[in-house]
């Protein structure tokens, strides 16, 4: 290309003898050369942009091609690849802290039907009814030939039905695998296991998903697929729950009590042993929860974390505990127990109008389980503080338990925090808790004041809880639950060499309109043994019981819940490997055992 | 030399040729035999897991309680006492060896017949 200059003298000097703008003419050169520069531009950048155009298509050509080949083609395992270590698990078995299996899974089968390839329908359906007697003809023929291509049958079969049901022989019978979860124990820890059912279901698998207890408390970590060869090993050992749960049931039926809880925990670890409550069912067929009536009639019902009830007397020695932690009194100190204690309106009397006074120890305060003498020594404490130290017991949340109806199960207590409210909440009554949030609270006494949390997994360390009350206070406390067994209201609950301390607790139950009733009762006892060297808290709550072999039926704790408690502490301790102390020397000098 | 250079390269291209050709069928049957061994597995570990479930279904306290129950005349179990607990004291220190060359004792000359008795007694069936 020629480059024109932009000012050519032979146009400028002709212009000029025209009598024109020479300037028109550069203006017009320099526009030319400008449009040239635009064009060779313009060229460059189709070509760019072309090359990317072409660039973006093959890309998503390549992955246009291979999703329409995925799309396409039959799916297919990597069948070469290396299988993992537990490829059929789809969920993770449960069990004990020794291994035992208290829940597994059992590959089954699922009946279904296609009715477009239905030979026979009316035969079928007959054969099918006769198989199985809670299905009905009638209704299976008519839903087989309403015009629906698809139908369930039976959500699991068992090997014989499958044979059964393959020599009716019509193709339009078809299987899906299953896989059913199973509980061998049948129900054995039925309220810690709680139950599972199939969640979406599909003709070749369905999940299989936790509906209560445990198994939806912890769905999500036994339904990982890089866990299910991991069983989850929990606190509890299959041995002590059976006996606990043999002792309660026996309890339960001598006592004629409407039901009943039993808590056993590790007051190291805060691991439950054993946990019990009673009526009970089996989580292989458990009932449909229930749609009327009290949710405490149901067997569903786990009176040991669900069932808040008014404690009673065994909250006394957290009174007692706090006062001391708080230098306000030791055991000698004599407080005033004259009865009846007039408060206001309100006059607080002991149990069948006795009077223990005027003056009685803080060790016999807890002994003789004295209503007066707890509520001044709780007067001394103040609500503020005495709100607090319960709080830190962990007596006002729900318990941390890996069980999906721990968090909904709250303590009650009043709103307004008064006096009365300080008195009443001093020996247990006003506030309420579930067994377990007692059992977590005597386990943290009998752990050096240290505060134990409750758990139903099996741990690698134990857990270290900050210190909630000092170390004398709580050995002094363990010392007076000692004496309510020795010299106090819980005689019956003294097991040869096992050292058992406890208090008991007896609350009339609450009537739904209001006021308490008369011949209802909640008893409680919460226990640690062995009291020079705390292992295991055990808590019984009995439901309504009552002992009627004397002329006069009895009601309070220490004839109802303590026998029971002695008898699971008789059975559970030697299966613990706790040695019994005494014959040659004290608990505290284990070496002249050996 | 160039037919000679030829006729090799065929050779080798015909023994390259088969060589490939029992490759492929050698490794169509190593996968073949895997996935019969890998359906074998997953058979196993089902299994597996059912004799698990059977184990734990027999061992099951309630069953267990019940055929202590019945077979209580022969074995004689009861719930596990404290009183079972014993101490390193009750149990007695080996009786000190006899001197060399002492005569049987009287009690070594009842072992002895005890001894013969058991033999002409019938093995238990």
């Amino acid at each position: 290309m020629t480059r024109i200059p932009l000012r050519p003298l032979a146009r400028i000097l002709d212009a000029r003898a025209k009598g024109a703008d020479p300037d028109r003419i550069e203006q017009e050169n320099l526009a030319q050369r400008h449009a040239a520069l635009r064009e060779a531009a313009r060229g460059q950048s189709q070509g760019r942009i072309f090359v990317l155009a072409a660039t973006f298509m093959a890309g998503f050509s390549m992955i246009a091609l291979q999703m329409g080949q995925l799309a396409a083609s039959e799916p297919a395992e990597p069948r070469t690849a290396n299988l993992g270590a537990n490829i059929s698990a789809s969920r993770a078995d449960i069990v004990d802290r020794h291994g035992n299996i208290l829940a597994t899974n059992m590959q089954t089968h699922a009946l279904y039907v296609q009715t477009r390839d239905l030979v026979d329908p009316a035969n079928v359906a007959q054969k099918l009814a006769a198989l199985f007697p809670d299905l009905d003809a009638g209704t299976l023929l008519r839903r087989m030939t309403d015009g629906r291509k698809f139908l369930w049958v039976r959500k699991t079969l068992s090997p014989e039905q499958m044979q059964a049901v393959h020599e009716i022989g019509d193709p339009g019978l078809l299987f899906g695998a299953r896989e059913m979860r199973l509980y061998p124990n049948g129900q054995l820890a039925a309220h810690v296991l709680g139950g599972a059912s199939f969640g979406a279901e599909g003709v070749h698998s369905a999940e299989v998903i936790g509906t209560a207890g445990l198994e939806k408390a912890m769905d999500a970590r036994l339904r990982d697929p890089a866990l299910a060869g991991t069983p989850l090993a929990l606190s509890l050992d299959l041995t002590v729950q059976t006996t606990v749960e043999e002792v309660l049931q026996t309890g339960i039926s001598v006592l004629s009590a409407k039901g009943g809880a039993a808590i056993l925990m590790e007051v190291a670890t805060g691991e439950i042993v054993a946990m019990a409550a009673g009526p009970t069912f089996d989580p292989n067929d458990r009932p449909a929860n229930p749609t009327s009536g009290l949710p405490e009639d149901s067997p569903l019902f786990n009176r040991a974390v669900q069932g808040i009830y008014e404690l009673g007397s065994t909250f006394k020695i957290f009174t007692a505990a706090q006062a001391m932690d708080l230098g306000l009194v030791n055991p000698d100190t004599m407080v005033d127990a004259n009865a009846p204690m007039i408060w206001g309106k309100y006059k607080i009397q002991e149990f069948e109008k006795k009077n223990y006074g005027p003056l009685l120890s803080v060790s016999d305060v807890i002994a003789k389980s004295s209503n007066v003498g707890t509520a001044h020594i709780a007067l001394m404490i103040g609500g503020v503080r005495q709100q607090a130290f319960l709080k830190s017991l962990g007596l006002m949340d729900a318990s941390p338990l890996e069980l999906v109806e721990a968090p909904n199960a709250k303590p009650l207590r009043p709103k307004n925090w008064s006096d009365i409210v300080t008195i009443t909440a001093s020996y247990g009554h006003g506030v309420s808790g579930s067994p377990m949030n007692l059992a977590a609270a005597y386990a943290t006494l009998a752990n050096g004041g240290r505060l134990v949390k409750p758990t139903l997994l099996h741990q690698a360390a134990p857990y270290q809880g900050p210190q909630v009350l000092s170390e004398a206070a709580a050995k002094a406390s363990l010392t007076m639950l000692r004496r309510v067994v020795t010299e106090g209201t819980a005689s019956m609950g003294d097991v040869a060499g096992y050292e058992v301390g406890g208090k008991t607790g007896t609350a009339d139950k609450v009537r739904k309109g209001g006021g308490y009733y008369d011949d209802k009762v909640v008893n409680t006892f919460a226990s640690v043994f062995p009291i020079s060297d705390p292992k295991y808290v055990l808590v019984v709550t009995l439901d309504e019981p009552v002992e009627t072999s004397g002329a006069k039926p009895k009601r309070t704790a220490g004839w109802t819940a303590v026998p029971v408690a002695a008898e699971i502490v008789r059975r559970t301790a030697p299966l613990l490997g706790l040695r019994p102390m005494g014959r040659q020397g004290s608990a505290t000098d284990p070496a002249r055992w050996w | 030399m160039r037919p000679m250079f030829y006729i090799a390269c065929f050779l080798v291209l015909i023994g390259l040729g088969s060589w490939a050709y029992r490759e492929n069928y050698a490794t169509q049957n190593a996968m073949r035999d895997l996935r019969a061994m890998q359906d074998e597995i997953v058979q196993l570990r089902g299994a597996l897991a059912v004799q698990r479930a059977e184990w734990a279904y027999l061992n099951r306290p309630d069953r267990l309680r019940e055929l202590v129950t019945l077979n209580f005349d022969r074995l004689g179990l009861l719930p596990m006492d404290a009183a079972q607990f014993g101490a390193a004291s009750d149990v007695a220190y080996p009786a000190p060896d006899a001197p060399l060359g002492a005569t049987p004792s009287a009690d070594d000359a009842d072992l002895q017949a005890l001894m013969a008795d058991l033999q002409t007694l019938p093995a238990q069936p």
